[in-house]
């Protein structure tokens, strides 16, 4: 589990599958900077989201991570790397 | 116009029943006398007494709703969400070129998002509390398809949730006229039940009165002598309402007016005293200006229990004299739908005034003692100006509500 790196294409899937994906969002194009708000993910899209990654990953974000810390794709990712980092070493 | 007795019309239908998806498919259904109720296939109803229900099939909520909103809604929202699509594209109605505070949402529930519920306690206890899904918190709430309804089509006027079981239905309307009465140009109102689900139907046989028997044509006996109790349903049906004037100054078709509206509640039981249906009844022809001898056509609560059916009867003969007026239950062919059925018998009150035809009550044979002029096996030629829906709820709700052709 804890070997894995965490990349947009894995972020994607969840998203999809936590919350769907809005009318007119395009998921595959590039967002690694489009903030979650603008993709149209509330913050109960983003709560679910967030479980989903730690179920998968075995790891623990906090609570704000999503709402306030990581409001991009590019930010989660490299937040969700440096947990599953930290829980190799 | 607005005030406390401005007319407030109907001018779009959105349904979703067991023997018709769609307002077509449901009046073709309804007027041909076909029934929608049979064993249920949402999940082995084997291990359980009651066994039929009547259950909407070929809904698929991905061709009708963006994916956005699957994961966070239960089979009743999306049913809802879907059926306020129909309604508002009937009423020939584009939200966006409204004012958002001029539109509301008023529905009633029964249950709210059971299937979903029972899901997440699947997983609660399965699997633990982070599995659950934070979609949770709100859509098994009963007032989560009028929220939804909201949210997607931008309507932040007055709105809210009535829960009175299957009087809510009526309610609802009340109370969605109401705020048209009081401004708001357009609320979209009405309501959808589905709840057809191991911990939904559990919950529904504590009331005791869900029938057993395993006939379809059996089952569901409203005003007969081998009443034997009901069979459930999924769906309802939403409605658009507008005040009339408006309406018309938009060239809107007008379907109708809900023009009166009454509601009781029952003596305690044990009390010795008698129904207060009769009262609601009274209430809402004195709403509406209507004489009994205006009223056309009654569509009956029905609820195919020996002593509710008969408190009915006694109701409709008192006010109406024995066997004076048309009498019909189309949920016959659709189960009871909880806070669904009442709007849908307005919807259907509302068709078949414009195809001059009261749909007929399926399977019963009618107990003599009741004496009333019930529409059976097939649907009657009748011109309809003027129609009236009862629904009953469990705990002593009584609704009463007339409706009116459109011009």
């Amino acid at each position: 589990m804890t070997d894995k790196e965490f990349t947009l294409d894995d972020l994607r899937r969840i998203l999809l599958q936590a919350a769907g994906a809005d009318e007119g969002t395009d998921l595959g194009a590039d967002i690694l900077d489009t903030s979650f708000d603008l993709l149209g993910y509330e913050s109960l899209a983003l709560l679910e989201t967030g479980a989903c990654i730690e179920r998968e990953y075995g790891i623990s974000l906090d609570d704000d991570t999503l709402t306030t810390d990581a409001l991009t794709p590019r930010a989660l990712i490299k937040t969700v790397n440096e947990r599953l980092a930290a829980a190799r070493s | 116009m607005t005030g406390a007795s401005a007319p407030v019309a109907v001018t779009g239908l959105g349904v979703a029943a067991p023997n018709g998806l769609g307002a077509a498919d449901y009046w073709a259904a309804t007027r041909g006398g076909k029934s929608g109720i049979g064993r249920i296939t949402r999940f082995d109803p084997s291990g359980y007494p009651a066994q039929l229900a009547g259950e909407i099939p070929g809904f698929d909520a991905a061709e009708h709703l963006p994916s956005r909103l699957l994961p966070q809604t239960d089979r009743v929202t999306r049913l809802a969400l879907a059926a306020a699509d129909w309604a508002l594209a009937d009423a020939g109605v584009a939200p966006e070129s409204f004012d958002p505070l001029d539109m509301g949402v008023v529905t009633a529930s029964h249950a709210g998002g059971f299937e979903f519920g029972q899901g997440e306690l699947q997983k609660l206890w399965a699997r633990g509390s982070q599995f659950v899904s934070a979609y949770q918190s709100f859509a098994w709430f009963y007032a989560v398809n009028s929220g939804q309804i909201s949210i997607r089509h931008g309507m932040k006027g007055p709105s809210g949730v009535v829960v009175s079981d299957q009087a809510g239905g009526l309610d609802a309307l009340a109370q969605a006229r109401r705020q048209v009465r009081k401004g708001t140009p357009l609320i979209v109102t009405g309501a959808l039940d589905a709840s057809v689900c191991p911990w939904g139907w559990v919950a529904q046989l504590a009331s005791g009165r869900m029938s057993t028997s395993a006939e379809p044509t059996r089952a569901y006996l409203p005003f007969d002598r081998d009443a034997r109790g009901y069979v459930p349903g999924e769906g309802g049906a939403l409605l658009v309402l507008e005040p009339a004037d408006a309406a018309r100054a938009r060239g809107a078709r007008v379907l109708g007016e809900i023009a009166g509206y009454g509601a009781t509640i029952d003596p305690a039981p044990g009390s010795g005293r008698p129904s207060t249906l009769r009262t609601a009844i009274r209430v809402a022809l004195d709403d509406a200006g209507a004489a009994p001898g205006d009223v056309d056509v009654v569509f009956a609560d029905g609820a195919g229990v020996p002593e509710l059916d008969r408190t009915e009867a006694e109701a409709v003969s008192e006010v109406f004299g024995s066997g004076r007026v048309a009498v019909t239950v189309p949920k016959s062919m659709t189960g009871r739908l909880y806070s669904g059925a009442a709007p849908l018998d307005v919807a259907c009150a509302l068709l078949a005034m414009r195809a001059g035809v009261i749909p007929p009550t399926v399977h019963t044979d009618p107990c003599p003692e009741y004496d009333l002029d019930l529409v059976l096996y097939q649907a009657r030629p009748a011109e309809l100006r003027t129609a009236l829906v009862v629904a009953r709820g469990h705990g002593g709700f009584n609704s009463a509500m007339v409706v009116r052709a459109g011009e």
